[in-house]
């Protein structure tokens, strides 16, 4: 038998976050400790997979499969493929600079590690699960440590609220594809959740173009899509910093790659019959998404627009439901992920020491925080999709995806562009040149060590997926490959 | 009659009923020798004798076949061997977290008439004849009348305890009415017979259903479907706290045995008609339930409103009439058993010390017993049906169940009431993780049997939410013997 | 040295970086060691260029030290480099400016280590427009130079200045400038992005030897539109974006905005190099890949071409600040690059046409010199006296006489003074448009006429006329150092007047291949 290595990279988050509950609450020091050693071994081993994955093979690798509810057909299956892999590095990356960032956390520690790493446990669950019902399992699982995450250690004035109401929005959409999965399930006759095998299920043109929708939304909620976004920008605000980058960075994806995996691969005919609306809804979340954040006064709210932004630009991909497009959208998805982590973090350091986050009233941040700065401007470079940065080798392909289907909308999408480019450079000018105001005059300082270790390792992501593409591409395209496949080479 | 011998196995298969009976009769003499002080410990004697007995019925009662014994009286099967077992776990549970209560704990009696109304229950879940299951369950009722007004003193105990009695009386009442004229059509009061009986066309179709109609009033009494859940959060309110996780738990159970017993073995020529008329009534009491909850300000009424929605969704599964839907039904149980007791176990342990159970005195809670405040947080998400607990997996295969039955309105609604239950959990878990308070200093100590009893709920919780074969396994053959 | 010469453009393209990186590691304290490293240092890029120069073969047709590796591998773009004899100038021209403006720039003091990193940034960027065989690694290098220069002007602009908004809001002129020339050139390549993405899903490459030979034979209809329509759509995505760059009346106005505010060496490398991407975006992409499209709209080119060489004049000769003085004249001169680019689109294969080009390239290297030479002159008088208002000067030649007299000879060469760099290459372009659009050259040379007037005008109201009294004692003679930066500039100003063949003959092999 070979290495479970998925295995130990799912449960290793959840297994630390039951050992952190067991260290005594006052013990701040152990728990830090003890969740950064795990966030350092996941990573380690997320990489290590990133990069023994065997592109020329394609398809599931790294698979384990145990059998766990028989009588349904239900396995315990994981395997990762080019659209995976990233996405697990992904989260690797974002948990451990996660743990970085939020070593100054004080209101119990022990039980913020221990929901965020159940959180992780269920985001690389959903990321290597082959089975639907292992699917849904882990990804219930990332949802509700979210309320408490947001609700506990939020920002006051919202946090109520914006985890309310983003618990009930996932919640919705998750079972109402859930009721989707059940159908595919009893209508496939094969008695099994086992994806692998219902890819091959055949199911009639009817069937798919009736449940697709329900599908594909039901995720696609948690990708940001419109018109169901909402919830997402009240979220990414009121989250703290960490879980911020959690939320936008990773746990969003799990929406879009969700939709992808079961909407997409397993439903192909509906997407095909569908598609050519939703792309129209998707061109609204780029566009509209991109305007509401360059009205924004309030520095995260502007993040968070982006994010639905930059989000529809995935779900544009997916819709365009060819080669380009996808694999400009399985790149966005890692690219985004890392940057709107690095915007959430830089957000949080910012407004940890001026405690506001109205634009207009902070300014000359690059005077006390200069790394942060320069963090910050390359994650804004990568968001207007600036070439040499991941951003533009993710939004590029996807364009040009969006050409081989409809080319007027990738016209309409890319004034998106213009409007992101004029919105970060507002902020940019804003908040961290200019003047420095009275009222911060003197006290503010610095980052800590590990938070530049964080923005660093963020940044440098970014800058070598965007000079060096050839490092994530093929492998995604061989993920590609595979969904085309399913497509019928569409 | 003459075609039931005695045969010695029908001993062995009611072996849990008999120990129960010693038990019952232990527990008195020691009421009478122990010291005051240390009569709380007839609660240990209690929970530990539920639990020997519960290790002896799995080793030696298993049943080995389906057939009826005791002069048809009883039916030996899983489906009754199951939710015995299930009585006898949630009653040992009871037994410990009500050991502490004062002027409760230390009193026999209270042990006894338990341990009477679980014998009722066990019976209730095997009975296989309508005089059976009248008997069965007045002996549920009746002690439940008592243990619900027991605290005397306390008016809501005491109107508790009157309101139950006159609600299940007047349901008690039309339910015999209806199992008389059950016996007058068909001449038995044997289930299994009333099946090949009334297959031969007896009656109209239209009068057996309204017969059956009587007969789901005294079911639904049992299990608080609406219409008929008046009763639960007043009774629930007002009574002992764990004695009303067991009523929300076991006698609830004991409801869904019969009626899954009555209804999917005897009647399943009608299952068109009263399908439909249970799947109104299971919409009624999930969207019901989860909308009054919402509104609730006492946990224990909250609690009741959501119990009362609980029992919708496990009728989706009688609703399904199938094999799978009826094992859907009996996971659920044993699921939402497990859960509900933990979140009762986790008010009582809180109520002992606050003296409240208003939602708001849940403030700061996980910072005065981090514990506490990690079992409420589990048990409640395994009610709202989050994974990896318990109530997750039971939800999935009710709703599957339903899509399996073509019945994918019915997983919707179910599914969007879960929604609202999601909402109002999670305000609770609000109070206990996010609000604070000033009595944060105070220590809330949480005594050995709580402890105990807790550690092994949770444990039990993620057990179902995580491994899920063997239960399916043991559902699935309770669920086998219906059909 | 082996590995060198094989991968020379690689080298050239990235020791910038390499540099910029060096520099990164050095202590911030240390102001003028990170000067003089930068400095030092970025004459590793112009030595590789000359040897480059030398290595060229001129009579070899086609690209050069070309070099492809695998990039971009699932949508078909690859980094692949070549030189050919118009980008080789052009590579010429940034690397021995770069230095130079480095040299010009030793004033600066604050933040001096991310000033010259991101100087040296620029440079790769604007190398990498020049080596670019590849469309997507050509549009990568494109933008990539946008970045550096928005900082170097947003943050080291002329601190002075304000602009009042709509709504009455003030900025400070340079967040405007830099702002400004953001937003337009990012709009401008923004149709310059969608038409590469087009390109590129139909071609399938974007290689741009075989685009070539793929994308003008292109015959069967798109996206339900006539091929004529898409490459007539995407032909002026392709021109506006370029024409924002060079700049083409009407889209010049951020032009006078950003050189006014940008630093000195920011404004010589802006005059010098970065409006020359838009011209060589023409000469690379516009003309080869839409030849048909190019003859059809040449007409309408050279309209803009003669608008800009008129107005920009005008203009020029209507300023007050000596600074925009000199910016309106880059559009007064580039207009002639893009004369004799729309000269040679509209007769391909004729000789004139062949002249016309000649000419346009060489204008591109020689106003690369003459601009940055105004630039850094302007900058040199505006650091003694704080001012650029023309009207504050006057009579400054007895004062400054060594500042005085490369003033007018950089002026000259700029007006075109036979002998001197500019009136070879004005020559050229206006020889080789002549015959082909009779009217527009005709026009030109009135242009050519105001070109006189702004220039003599500026020379005498900052050197002429009666002296300033408040100036006396107060300004100093260029220094050693400034002259040590316009030195170089000096010589080939001359030489290329005198002896133009040495240059002309790369460009020339070069023009001859394209057609």
């Amino acid at each position: 038998m070979q290495f479970p290595i998925l295995s130990i990279i799912v449960f290793t988050p959840i297994i630390t976050g039951i050992l952190i509950l067991l260290i005594p609450a006052e013990r701040k020091t152990e728990v830090r400790v003890t969740a950064l050693a795990a966030a350092i071994f996941a990573l380690a081993l997320s990489i290590w997979v990133y990069f023994s994955y065997d592109i020329p093979a394609g398809g599931y690798q790294f698979i384990e499969k145990y059998s766990w509810l028989p009588q349904f057909g239900i396995s315990y299956h994981v395997g990762i493929d080019g659209m995976s892999a990233p996405l697990v590095l992904l989260t690797g990356v974002v948990m451990f600079t996660g743990v970085l960032i939020s070593w100054g956390l004080d209101d119990r520690p022990r039980e913020f590690f221990a929901f965020l790493f159940i959180l992780a446990t269920g985001v690389f669950g959903v990321f290597v699960a082959l089975d639907l019902f292992m699917l849904f399992f882990f990804y219930e699982i990332a949802v509700f440590p979210m309320y408490l995450l947001i609700a506990i250690w939020g920002w006051k004035e919202t946090r109520e609220y914006a985890a309310m109401k983003l618990t009930l929005y996932l919640f919705i959409g998750s079972v109402i594809a859930l009721v989707g999965a059940l159908a595919m399930y009893f209508t496939s006759g094969l008695g099994t959740f086992d994806m692998l095998e219902l890819e091959k299920a055949g199911f009639s043109t009817d069937f798919q173009i009736l449940w697709f929708p329900f599908v594909f939304f039901g995720f696609a909620v948690l990708g940001g899509i419109f018109p169901f976004h909402n919830w997402s920008p009240d979220g990414h605000v009121a989250a703290p910093t960490a879980v911020s980058m959690f939320h936008a960075g990773v746990l969003m994806k799990l929406g879009a790659f969700a939709a992808l995996r079961v909407g997409i691969m397993l439903l192909p005919e509906g997407a095909k019959f569908h598609m050519g609306w939703i792309i129209l809804l998707t061109l609204v979340n780029v566009v509209y998404g991109a305007y509401i954040a360059m009205v924004q006064t309030d520095f995260k709210y502007v993040i968070g627009f982006s994010s639905v932004s930059h989000m529809g630009l995935v779900a544009m991909g997916f819709a365009t439901l060819n080669a380009d497009g996808m694999l400009g959208a399985g790149v966005q998805m890692f690219s985004h992920g890392v940057m709107t982590a690095l915007f959430f973090a830089v957000v949080g350091m910012v407004y940890d020491r001026a405690h506001t986050r109205e634009i207009p009233r902070l300014g000359g941040f690059r005077k006390m925080m200069p790394l942060v700065t320069l963090a910050f401007i390359i994650g804004g470079l990568v968001s207007m999709g600036m070439p040499g940065l991941s951003g533009f080798i993710a939004e590029f392909p996807i364009f040009m995806g969006v050409w081989g289907t409809a080319p007027w909308i990738a016209i309409v999408a890319a004034i998106s562009i213009v409007i992101t480019a004029s919105y970060i450079i507002r902020i940019i000018g804003r908040v961290f040149f200019g003047q420095v105001p009275e009222e911060f005059e003197g006290h503010i300082t610095d980052v800590s060590v590990l938070d530049k270790v964080a923005l660093v390792l963020l940044s440098a992501i970014l800058i070598v997926v965007g000079i060096y593409p050839a490092i994530m591409t093929p492998l995604v395209e061989s993920g590609v490959n595979n969904i085309l496949r399913l497509l019928g080479g569409a | 009659m003459s075609e039931y011998v005695f045969e010695p196995w029908w001993v062995v298969a009611i072996l849990p009923e008999i120990l129960l009976v010693v038990l019952a009769i232990a527990i008195l003499i020691f009421d009478l020798i122990l010291p005051l002080e240390s009569r709380r410990n007839l609660g240990w004697v209690a929970a530990g004798g539920l639990g020997l007995i519960l290790v002896l019925g799995l080793i030696f009662s298993r049943p080995t076949s389906d057939a009826l014994m005791w002069g048809g009286m009883l039916a030996q099967d899983w489906l009754g061997f199951t939710f015995r077992m299930l009585f006898l776990f949630a009653a040992a549970i009871t037994a410990m977290f009500s050991m502490d209560l004062p002027r409760l704990g230390n009193r026999g009696e209270f042990y006894v008439l338990m341990l009477a109304s679980t014998l009722g229950m066990m019976l209730m879940a095997s009975s296989a004849d309508l005089i059976m299951l009248y008997l069965a369950i007045e002996t549920t009722s009746i002690p439940l009348y008592v243990l619900a007004g027991f605290l005397t003193q306390e008016d809501k105990s005491t109107e508790a305890g009157f309101k139950y009695l006159l609600f299940g009386a007047m349901t008690s009442a039309i339910m015999l009415y209806g199992f008389s004229l059950l016996y007058g059509f068909s001449g038995t009061t044997n289930i299994y017979e009333l099946a090949s009986r009334f297959q031969q066309g007896i009656v109209s179709d239209a009068t057996l259903m309204g017969v059956l109609l009587l007969v789901l009033v005294g079911f639904g009494f049992k299990i608080s479907a609406v219409p008929l859940h008046f009763w639960a959060p007043d009774v629930y309110e007002g009574s002992p706290t764990p004695i009303a996780g067991f009523l929300s738990t076991a006698s609830k159970a004991a409801g869904f045995a019969v009626l899954l017993r009555v209804f999917l073995a005897a009647f399943p020529s009608l299952a068109p008609y009263w399908g439909a008329i249970i799947a109104a009534l299971a919409t009624a009491t999930m969207t019901l339930g989860n909308l009054l909850a919402l509104a609730q300000k006492n946990i224990k009424r909250m609690l009741a409103y959501s119990s009362i929605a609980h029992a919708g969704y496990a009728m989706i599964g009688v609703v399904a009439v199938s094999q799978l839907g009826a094992s859907a039904t009996v996971f659920y149980l044993i699921a939402y058993v497990v859960t509900n007791l933990a979140a009762f176990g986790v008010i009582a342990a809180v109520g002992r010390i606050t003296g409240s159970d208003e939602i708001a005195s849940y403030a700061g809670l996980s910072r005065r017993s981090p514990w506490l405040g990690i079992a409420m947080l589990v048990s409640f998400l395994s009610l709202a049906g989050m994974p990896p607990f318990g109530g997750f997996i039971v939800k999935f295969v009710v709703f599957a169940a339903a899509v399996e039955a073509g019945m994918i309105w019915l997983a919707v609604v179910g599914v969007l009431n879960s929604i609202i239950g999601l909402y109002y959990y999670l305000t609770v878990l609000k109070h206990v993780y996010l609000y604070r308070s000033e009595d944060e200093g105070k220590p809330l100590p949480v005594t050995r049997p709580y402890a105990v009893g807790l550690v092994v709920l949770i444990l039990g919780i993620i057990l179902i939410g995580t491994v899920f074969a063997p239960w399916i396994t043991l559902s699935g053959s309770a669920a086998a013997g219906l059909f | 040295m082996e590995i060198v010469s094989n991968y020379l453009l690689t080298f050239i393209l990235f020791s910038p970086v390499v540099v910029a990186l060096i520099l990164m590691l050095l202590p911030r304290d240390q102001e003028n060691l990170i000067r003089w490293v930068a400095f030092i240092l970025s004459f590793i890029p112009l030595g590789l260029s000359i040897a480059l120069w030398l290595g060229f073969n001129s009579e070899q047709p086609g690209f050069q030290y070309q070099e492809q590796a695998i990039w971009y591998a699932p949508i078909n773009s690859s980094y692949h480099l070549g030189v050919d004899g118009i980008s080789l100038t052009m590579v010429l021209l940034t690397t021995l400016l770069t230095p130079l403006a480095i040299l010009a720039s030793f004033g600066i003091s604050d933040r001096v280590k991310a000033y010259m990193v991101l100087f040296l940034m620029l440079e790769t960027g604007m190398l990498g427009v020049f080596l670019s065989l590849d469309l997507l690694l050509f549009f990568v290098f494109w933008e990539i130079g946008l970045v550096p220069m928005y900082f170097l002007i947003n943050q080291w602009g002329s601190e002075k200045g304000e602009r009042e908004l709509w709504g009455g809001r003030k900025m400070s002129a340079r967040n405007y400038a830099s702002f400004k020339f953001m937003i337009y050139t990012m709009a401008g390549s923004l149709g310059l992005l969608l038409a590469i993405q087009m390109i590129g899903v139909v071609a399938g490459t974007f290689d741009l030897l075989k685009l070539y030979e793929v994308w003008p034979s292109l015959s069967q209809p798109l996206f339900g539109l006539p091929i004529s329509t898409v490459k007539a759509i995407a032909f002026w995505a392709f021109v506006i974006a370029f024409a924002i760059k060079v700049p083409v009346w009407p889209f010049h106005t951020w032009l006078p905005d950003a050189h006014t505010e940008a630093p000195t060496a920011g404004s010589m490398i802006l005059a010098g190099v970065l409006l020359k991407l838009g011209a060589y975006g023409f000469l690379r992409l516009v003309l080869p890949l839409y030849p048909e499209q190019s003859k059809m709209y040449a007409g309408a080119l050279g309209f803009l071409a003669v608008m800009a060489i008129i107005f920009g004049a005008l203009a020029s000769y209507g300023q007050s600040d000596f600074k925009r003085l000199v910016a309106y004249s880059s559009v007064n001169h580039m207009g002639f690059v893009v004369l004799g680019i729309a000269a040679a689109a509209f007769a391909t294969g004729t000789e004139d046409a062949n002249i016309a080009l000649n000419g346009a390239v060489l204008q591109m290297f020689n106003h690369g010199l003459s601009a940055a030479g105004m630039f850094f002159l302007v900058g040199v008088i505006y650091e003694r006296t704080h001012t650029r208002n023309l009207n504050d000067f006057g009579g400054l030649f007895p004062l400054v006489p060594v500042y005085g007299g490369i003033l007018i000879f950089t002026s000259m060469a700029s007006l075109g003074l036979p002998g001197l760099n500019g009136f070879i290459s004005e020559f050229l372009v206006v020889r080789g448009a002549w015959p082909i659009m009779s009217v527009y050259t005709a026009l030109a040379m009135i242009g050519l006429f105001f070109t006189g007037a702004y220039i003599l005008k500026g020379i005498k109201m900052v050197l002429h006329g009666p002296i300033n009294e408040k100036w006396v004692g107060h300004i100093s003679e260029i220094s050693a150092r400034e002259i040590v930066v316009i030195a170089p500039l000096l010589v080939l100003m001359l030489w290329i007047g005198i002896w133009p063949a040495w240059i002309l003959n790369v460009i020339n092999r070069a023009v001859m291949m394209f057609f």
